[in-house]
C-alpha cells in the first residue's frame, strides 16, 4: 500500500464509525462481563439512565451551560488579544523581539499553577475561573497565530508594493487575508485547548460546571455521572470543532478547485 | 542632460549582501540604459545577480552604491510605476482574476466601471475571457502569469520588469508565453527590463541583450538583436537567429562553467 495514497469516502467514514463501535464493544464486555467492578466502570445501560435522569432534572443542560460560559469567555478573551498581537509580532520584528521571549517562558509555566494566585488575587468567582482558561490558552495562541502571519508569502507582499500598496493598505489587503484561514484553523485548535482547561478550572472553589459535576460525582462514587461529564464535554467539543470547518469551508471555498 | 528617449538609467549599481562576518558581492558596479518602448533582457547563469538588478529597480532591494534614474529621477523604494512580474506565483488566492486584475486600481480608489473596463481589456489580450471569476486556485501555471503580467499592466506602469517569469513553466508552456509576451508588448508599447538564463527565449524576445557574468555579477558583454518586428516562432529557424544564439550560447557557456 502507497503511502499517504487517497481512500475512498465511504470507508473514511466506516473507519471512524468502526472506531467508536470498537471501543463501545469493549466497555460493554468489561462492565457487562463484571471483568471491572461495578464501582469503577458503569455500563453503558447505567450511563444512559444516569443521562437521562440528568436531563430529565436540567442539572446536565445547566452545568454544560455555565461550562461553555466559561470556556467561551476565556477563549474570546484570549483571542481577541491574540489574534491582533500575533499578527502584529508576526509582521513587525521590534513587536517579535519585544513579546516573544517573555511568551516563550510563560508559555511553560502550567497555567494551573497559578490557580491559587488567581483565587488570591481574583477571589473564587467566574473571573478566576475565566482567567485560568485564558492563561492556558492565551500563550500558546498568540505564538500560533504569529507563526501563521509569518509565515504569508514574502512575495505575496513584495508584489503589493509594486503595485502600489503601503503600510496599512499591504496589513489590510495582504497579510490579513493571507492569513486569515491559518487564523481561524489556529483558532479551531486552541478552542479544543481551552476546554481542557475548563476540569482545571472547575476543580477549586466552583459549585457548578462539567469540572465541578465530575469532582463531586466521584467523591460519592458516581461514576455513572463521571461518564456523562466527560462524554458531554467531547461532545460539545466535536460541535465546536464543526462550527468552525464550517466557517472555514464557507470562508475560504477560493482555495478549492472547481470554485 | 538626460536623453529624450532613455527611460531608465542604471548607474554605478552594485550590492553586497552583509552576513555577519562575511559578506558576498552580488553585483559589481553596473550601469546601462533602458530606451523608451525598448524590451532589453539581463541574460546570466544563475546566482550572477541578475535579479538583484531587477530587485534594485523596483525598489525591493537597496544598492550598496549607485543608483537608478527613472523619467530622469531618483527612485526611491518600490512603487506602482515599475510594475514587476515574479517567476513564482503571486496572484493573490482570495482574489478572483478579475479582482487580482484590479488590485492595484482599488488601491488607487479608480472608480468600479472604469476599472472594469480596464481589466476586461487586459482579460482579453491575455486570453483569459471566460476566466474573470476563477480563483488562481484553479488556473493553470501559465495562465497564473498571464494574469500577473496583466495584473501589472492594468496598473498602466512606466516600466515592466520581469524575473524569470516563465521560470517555473514546463517547455512547450514557455514558447506560447514568449509569442503572448510579445503580443502584449507589441500592443501596450511598454517598456520591458526581463531577466532569464534562457538564451533563445532572450534572442527571440529582446532587443537588446545584457551578458553578465558568474558571481559577483557585471556586465560581460551587450548584443543588439536587430531581427524584425513582429517576431514569431517560424524566426527560429532563421539563420540570422541561429548565429545570435550560438553566439549568446558560447559566451553564456563560458560564465557557466565557473559558477557550476
Amino acid at each position: 500500500m502507497l503511502l499517504r495514497q487517497e481512500i475512498n469516502k465511504s470507508l473514511y467514514g466506516t473507519l471512524g464509525a468502526a472506531h467508536f463501535a470498537l471501543l463501545f464493544a469493549i466497555w460493554s464486555l468489561l462492565a457487562y462481563g463484571q471483568l471491572v467492578p461495578a464501582s469503577l466502570l458503569p455500563t453503558p445501560g447505567e450511563v444512559a439512565r444516569t443521562a437521562v435522569e440528568m436531563i430529565r432534572d436540567g442539572s446536565l443542560f445547566e452545568h454544560a451551560l455555565v461550562s461553555t460560559f466559561r470556556v467561551t469567555s476565556g477563549f474570546l478573551l484570549s483571542a481577541v488579544i491574540a489574534v491582533p498581537l500575533g499578527m502584529l509580532m508576526g509582521t513587525w520584528k521590534w513587536a517579535l523581539g519585544f513579546f516573544e521571549p517573555m511568551f516563550g517562558f510563560i508559555r511553560y509555566m502550567p497555567a494551573s499553577a497559578f490557580i491559587p494566585l488567581f483565587i488570591l488575587w481574583l477571589g473564587l468567582g467566574e473571573p478566576e475561573k475565566i482567567m485560568v482558561i485564558f492563561w492556558g490558552t492565551f500563550f500558546q495562541q498568540v505564538l500560533m497565530i504569529m507563526d501563521v502571519t509569518k509565515n504569508v508569502p514574502l512575495e505575496l507582499i513584495e508584489v503589493s508594493y509594486t503595485l502600489g500598496a503601503r503600510g496599512l493598505s499591504v496589513f489590510s489587503r495582504v497579510i490579513i487575508p493571507a492569513s486569515l484561514p491559518g487564523i481561524v484553523d489556529t483558532l479551531r485548535i486552541t478552542f479544543g485547548w481551552a476546554w481542557t482547561y475548563l476540569v482545571v478550572a472547575e476543580i477549586v472553589g466552583a459549585s457548578s460546571g462539567l469540572g465541578y459535576a465530575i469532582m463531586h460525582a466521584a467523591r460519592f462514587g458516581h461514576t455513572g455521572k463521571i461518564f456523562v461529564c466527560i462524554l458531554t464535554i467531547g461532545l460539545l467539543g466535536m460541535i465546536t470543532d464543526l462550527i468552525f470547518k464550517f466557517i472555514y469551508n464557507t470562508l475560504f471555498a477560493y482555495q478549492r478547485r472547481g470554485t | 542632460m538626460w536623453p529624450k528617449d532613455v527611460k531608465l538609467s542604471i548607474q554605478g549599481v552594485s550590492k553586497t549582501f552583509n552576513g555577519g562576518r562575511s559578506s558576498v558581492e552580488a553585483l559589481k558596479a553596473t550601469s546601462f540604459d533602458v530606451r523608451e518602448g525598448e524590451f532589453v533582457t539581463i541574460l546570466g547563469p544563475s546566482g550572477c545577480g541578475k535579479s538583484t538588478i531587477l530587485r534594485i529597480v523596483a525598489g525591493l532591494t537597496e544598492p550598496t552604491a549607485g543608483k537608478v534614474l527613472l523619467d530622469g529621477r531618483e527612485i526611491k523604494g518600490a512603487g506602482p510605476d515599475r510594475g514587476m512580474v515574479f517567476q513564482s506565483y503571486t496572484l493573490f488566492p482570495w482574489l478572483t482574476v478579475r479582482r487580482n486584475i484590479e488590485f492595484g486600481l482599488e488601491l488607487r480608489g479608480v472608480p468600479a466601471a472604469e476599472r472594469h473596463a480596464i481589466s476586461e481589456h487586459y482579460t482579453e489580450l491575455i486570453g483569459l475571457k471566460g476566466f474573470e471569476e476563477a480563483y488562481p486556485v484553479s488556473l493553470s501555471g501559465g495562465m497564473k502569469q498571464r494574469v500577473a503580467i496583466a495584473r501589472a499592466l492594468a496598473n498602466d506602469p512606466e516600466i515592466l520588469l520581469m524575473d524569470e517569469p516563465f521560470g517555473a513553466l514546463d517547455a512547450q508552456t514557455r514558447l506560447i508565453m514568449q509569442e503572448i509576451l510579445l503580443k502584449v508588448w507589441e500592443e501596450s508599447r511598454k517598456t520591458i527590463l526581463f531577466v532569464t538564463h534562457d538564451v533563445e527565449e532572450a534572442v527571440f524576445l529582446s532587443d537588446t541583450v545584457h551578458i553578465m557574468t558568474a558571481r559577483p555579477g557585471q556586465i560581460k558583454e551587450t548584443v543588439q538583436i536587430p531581427l524584425p518586428r513582429p517576431r514569431t516562432y517560424e524566426m527560429k529557424d532563421d539563420p540570422e537567429f541561429w548565429r545570435l544564439k550560438k553566439y549568446l550560447l558560447d559566451l553564456i557557456r563560458t560564465e557557466s562553467l565557473k559558477a557550476v
